[in-house]
């Protein structure tokens, strides 16, 4: 294996980026174009060393690999990074998305390119760290601190509304969060650890499991976002530049989800037990009656945001329906969503920078002129909407089967959503692209640049191929989901057998 | 007393004896050369610090001095070392301010060197009588440092504000030292300890004791109820003057009320835990709330400090070797992010020279001045405990203390109490960063840059550095355990 730190490379490599960039000046057009040429190379050589990282992961070891410790704070808190098949993927998931941000941003950022880069370049830090912390204090400091970058992404560069939506995000994640923190320091008192490999293998007492997986769940549903509390989401994501509400879409939202498989699954499963049908409950309401919401949006990026929080119902499904298809499709689904999501708000990015407008009714018969983007907002949409052949289909369907062995009414009613995302989608879909050119000021706009194809055209292939053939990822997570989902029936049968024999 | 007790006792007061003939020598020389001699005495005050600092940290040893009225002791050094720092960086960004501020006076710098002579006092007594004497040696100094810009009525009231009711928390904490002696018959510390333990359940006259004690003692670190004349003063003041009230005396009063409920107080931890709980909670929920409306930013940071206090004593109501160690490391780093805020404070100075207060006036900042806004907003951020920064780890020791105490509802309510913190924080980043640039700031001096980006890139690094510093704070709260 490797002996130098490939992780803490691939998580410190953007800050690398950033100390180049403030030697660089933004003053000429020169200089605008060094700003973006160093970001552009940070975010691919951080993103060639995540491939790098996967080549080296070995998929039959279901337990941390690569990993690193080291003592910090003098306080039991260790610098312990690792990863094993769960996180592996969100790596580069994280890793291969920056580029295109770098990309979108090319023109549409005029002012204040700078800082904008540098502000991109450190969440990009936050988040590849919170995905290979092996401790908890760790995990909770790259979780928070991405809060700060994003703040300002939204509040500075963000559309007329931002300062409202910057602070709603910050506030509300935040609020979430510090119960986490509480329960995270009532973990380290018990357990006498905050590393999570050996966390991973503390029996914590039922009731106090009870309270730690809620102190979890408010932040990770705050963070996922969860119906009753997604109402951040949409405001955040219409304020904030494309590539924000990329960033949002495509990663900020699976710290959630990530959150629920690495912690509250296993750290707490007869709490996971007691608690998964308030989880389905939510979760089919979220698929359900965001669905129905999102039909109803006038604006592009809103109507996107609302279907981002539906698909993350299949994910909080599938997660607690705790089987190999339900948490397997669960990962699925948040990698393909990263890429599908992420890539119809670059979409929406791409005619905002002509026309300046998110109004669904401000376009119509982008066909006429724009084919190639017509074609590639097709496939993104199927993506969405869960056709086969596409990597939204995969997800889905092996979320609905995990929870089909669970209970089959949450599967009859989460299958609906199916539906009506079809619904909304496609009628998305018609009334912005089919129909006849009729607006003056659609007329004159151009297809798709080189710059944009090169965005968008490597998203089209990501996607049908891993509808077509989804077995890298599998290979990828199998063994340590395996793992995951067995220790948690052990722990519920013991538990049992508990209960059993004291009766 | 023989010659030779003296003889020690005075070896392990040496930084004291520095600081009160340096005082004295200074006063001679401003009276001696008169009102142009204030930058040459404000230099040599900052030198007297340094010396006795150095002195501290490399020569003083150990022990009791005094028969027992003075202690020096690991964690006096440390808050000792955290006070004069304070102190210092105060005192350095004066120089420029004082002219502008009205307070070039030579004995501007004298009555700050008497404050903190008295602060290093009070980190070190161990009786009664010598907590006193230190106390009202600091805060006779502090009063007229209030009022020392004679001319302006917001700080002649500041003064009197904080006089007056500096004068009646002073009486509330004699009366109590009073009721203390009369029911357990000594003054020393440890000799309270001893006949707390022996008597087993405190008699109803102690507690009342203890009681105003405490209330004394939560004035001077502007805790919840006491701290209505903290707004008011930090406003009212010249700015340099409140830069130093919300560093260093601070420090100092935090560790005496440390020394006095971990030390004197121990046997009766279940009488003064609630009250430390009490005071804690209600000085993070107003902290939190009342600092929303707020516009002036001096005003803020005095709602801020409010509210901090009640973070440091969250860490000291846990009662243990960790809460303590939780509360040295708070005000460490509480200490910095004050100083540095008030060194951007300090550089809020329009072209034309006149000082701006106004949270509005920072409007566009990381336009006009982006280091000075990169800093600011590293320090907000901190202040309201979002990690990476330092703000966050200084809560985190607090709340761990808190939570291994199991007092679950004051580590809730403090946590909730942040995020509603954040929001000011948050306002202050917002107009300085989302808002348009309104007017552009004078040049900022070179000392208040070199404070400001000191502070900033201590509250960043403290994740690399923060090891040694725990371990200092370790040994320091060892003293008590």
């Amino acid at each position: 294996m490797t002996d130098w730190p490939v992780l803490s490379a691939v998580t410190f490599m953007p800050l690398v980026g950033v100390l180049l960039l403030l030697l660089t000046r933004e003053d000429s057009a020169y200089g605008r174009r060094n700003i973006l040429n160093v970001s552009l190379l940070t975010t691919i050589f951080t993103f060639a060393v995540s491939v790098y990282i996967w080549y080296q992961f070995d998929s039959s070891n279901p337990g941390f690999q690569m990993t690193e410790k080291h003592e910090w704070l003098g306080t039991g808190i260790s610098y312990h990074l690792g990863i094993d098949g769960i996180s592996v993927l969100f790596v580069v998931l994280s890793a291969f998305l920056m580029p295109f941000c770098v990309l979108a941003s090319w023109l549409s950022v005029e002012k204040r390119l700078k800082e904008y880069m540098i502000a991109f370049l450190i969440l990009e830090t936050f988040m590849i760290g919170v995905f290979v912390s092996l401790d908890i204090v760790l995990f909770y400091v790259f979780f928070e601190a991405g809060l700060i970058p994003m703040f300002l992404i939204i509040g500075v560069w963000g559309g007329k509304d931002r300062v409202y939506a910057s602070y709603k995000f910050f506030l509300y994640t935040l609020l979430g969060s510090v119960l986490m923190l509480l329960a995270i320091m009532a973990m380290y008192w018990q357990a006498g650890t905050t590393d999570i490999t050996e966390l991973l293998g503390y029996n914590f007492p039922r009731e106090m499991q009870t309270w730690l997986w809620l102190a979890f769940f408010a932040s990770f549903a705050v963070k996922m976002p969860m119906w009753p509390v997604h109402t951040w989401l949409p405001d955040a994501h219409v304020q904030a530049p494309t590539a924000g509400s990329v960033i949002l879409a495509a990663i900020l939202l699976k710290l959630g989800g990530y959150g629920f498989v690495r912690f509250s699954l296993p750290m707490f499963p007869l709490a996971s037990d007691y608690f998964a049908p308030f989880v389905f409950t939510l979760s089919v309401i979220a698929i359900i009656y965001t669905s129905l919401v999102a039909m109803m949006q006038s604006d592009i990026k809103k109507l996107i945001a609302y279907s981002s929080v539906a698909h993350m119902g299949y994910v909080t499904m599938g997660i607690f329906a705790a089987n190999t298809q339900g948490v397997q499709g669960a990962i699925f689904q948040m990698l393909s969503h990263g890429i599908v999501s992420g890539a119809l708000f670059l979409c929406v990015g791409v005619v905002y920078d002509r026309l300046h407008t998110r109004e669904i009714s401000a376009y119509g018969g982008l066909v006429n002129i724009m084919p190639k983007y017509a074609v590639a907002f097709m496939v993104f949409t199927m993506a969405n909407v869960g056709l086969p052949g596409t990597s939204g289909f995969v997800g889905e369907v092996l979320t609905l089967v995990g929870v089909f062995r669970v209970n089959t009414w949450v599967a009859f009613f989460a299958t609906s959503g199916v539906i009506l995302s079809a619904a909304y989608a496609l009628w998305l879909y018609r009334r912005v692209i089919f129909g006849a050119l009729e607006k003056e000021s659609l007329k004159a706009l151009l297809d798709l640049s080189g710059r944009e194809k090169a965005i968008l055209y490597p998203l089209v292939i990501l996607t049908i191929f891993f509808g077509v053939y989804p077995a890298p990822i599998f290979d990828a997570t199998a063994a340590s989901v395996d793992l995951l989902v067995n220790n948690y029936s052990a722990a519920l049968q013991a538990a049992q057998n508990v209960a059993l024999s004291v009766q | 007393m023989t010659a030779e007790t003296l003889l020690a006792s005075l070896q392990l007061s040496i930084p004291e004896l520095i600081l009160a003939v340096g005082a004295m020598a200074l006063l001679m020389i401003g009276v001696f050369a008169g009102e142009k001699s204030t930058s040459t005495v404000t230099g040599l005050a900052v030198a007297v610090l340094i010396i006795a600092g150095l002195w501290l940290v490399l020569k003083t040893g150990e022990g009791e001095a005094y028969g027992g009225a003075f202690l020096s002791d690991p964690f006096a050094k440390f808050m000792k070392v955290l006070a004069l720092i304070g102190s210092i960086t105060a005192m350095v960004m004066t120089v420029g301010h004082a002219r502008s501020a009205q307070i070039d006076r030579f004995e501007f710098p004298v009555l700050l060197v008497l404050a903190t002579l008295g602060m290093l006092l009070m980190i070190s007594a161990n009786d009664l009588m010598s907590l006193y004497l230190s106390l009202e040696l600091q805060s006779l100094a502090l009063y007229v440092v209030a009022a020392i810009n004679r001319d302006s009525i917001r700080s002649t009231e500041a003064g009197l504000k904080y006089f007056v009711l500096g004068a009646l928390s002073s009486g509330m904490l004699l009366y109590g030292m009073s009721l203390v002696y009369g029911f357990t018959g000594h003054t020393g510390f440890d000799e309270i300890a001893a006949s707390l333990t022996t008597t087993g359940t405190p008699s109803l006259g102690l507690i009342f004791g203890l009681v105003f004690i405490l209330a004394g003692l939560a004035f001077k670190i502007s805790a919840v109820p006491f701290h209505m004349w903290t707004p008011d003063v930090y406003e009212g003041a010249p700015t340099p003057v409140t830069a130093f009230f919300a560093a260093a005396p601070k420090v100092a009063a935090m560790a005496i009320f440390v020394r006095v409920v971990i030390n004197a107080f121990e046997p009766v931890v279940v009488q003064w835990q609630q009250i430390v709980v009490f005071i804690s909670i209600a000085s993070m929920l107003l902290g939190a709330f009342a600092a929303i409306g707020q516009k002036n930013i001096k005003r803020l940071m005095a709602y801020s400090s409010i509210g901090h206090m009640g973070y440091a004593l969250v860490g000291l109501a846990a009662g243990s070797m960790a809460g303590v160690r939780g509360v040295l490391l708070y005000m460490l780093i509480y200490m910095v992010m004050t100083l540095g805020t008030f060194a951007c404070i300090l550089a809020m100075r329009r072209k034309d020279g006149e000082n701006v207060e106004s949270v509005d006036d920072l409007a566009g900042l990381s336009q006009t001045n982006p280091f000075m806004a990169t800093v600011l907003t590293i320090l907000m951020f901190s202040l309201a405990g979002i990690p990476p920064m330092a703000g966050f780890f200084a809560k985190y020791f607090v709340f761990m203390a808190a939570i291994e105490a199991h007092l679950y509802a004051l580590a809730i309510v403090g946590v909730l109490a942040s995020v509603v913190g954040a929001y000011y924080y948050l306002r202050v980043i917002k107009v300085m960063w989302f808002d348009d640039a309104k007017g552009e700031f004078a040049r900022t001096a070179g000392e208040l840059r070199l404070v400001f980006g000191l502070s900033g890139l201590f509250v960043v690094g403290y994740v690399l550095i923060g090891g040694p510093l725990g371990n200092a704070a370790e040994v320091a709260a060892r003293t008590f355990f």
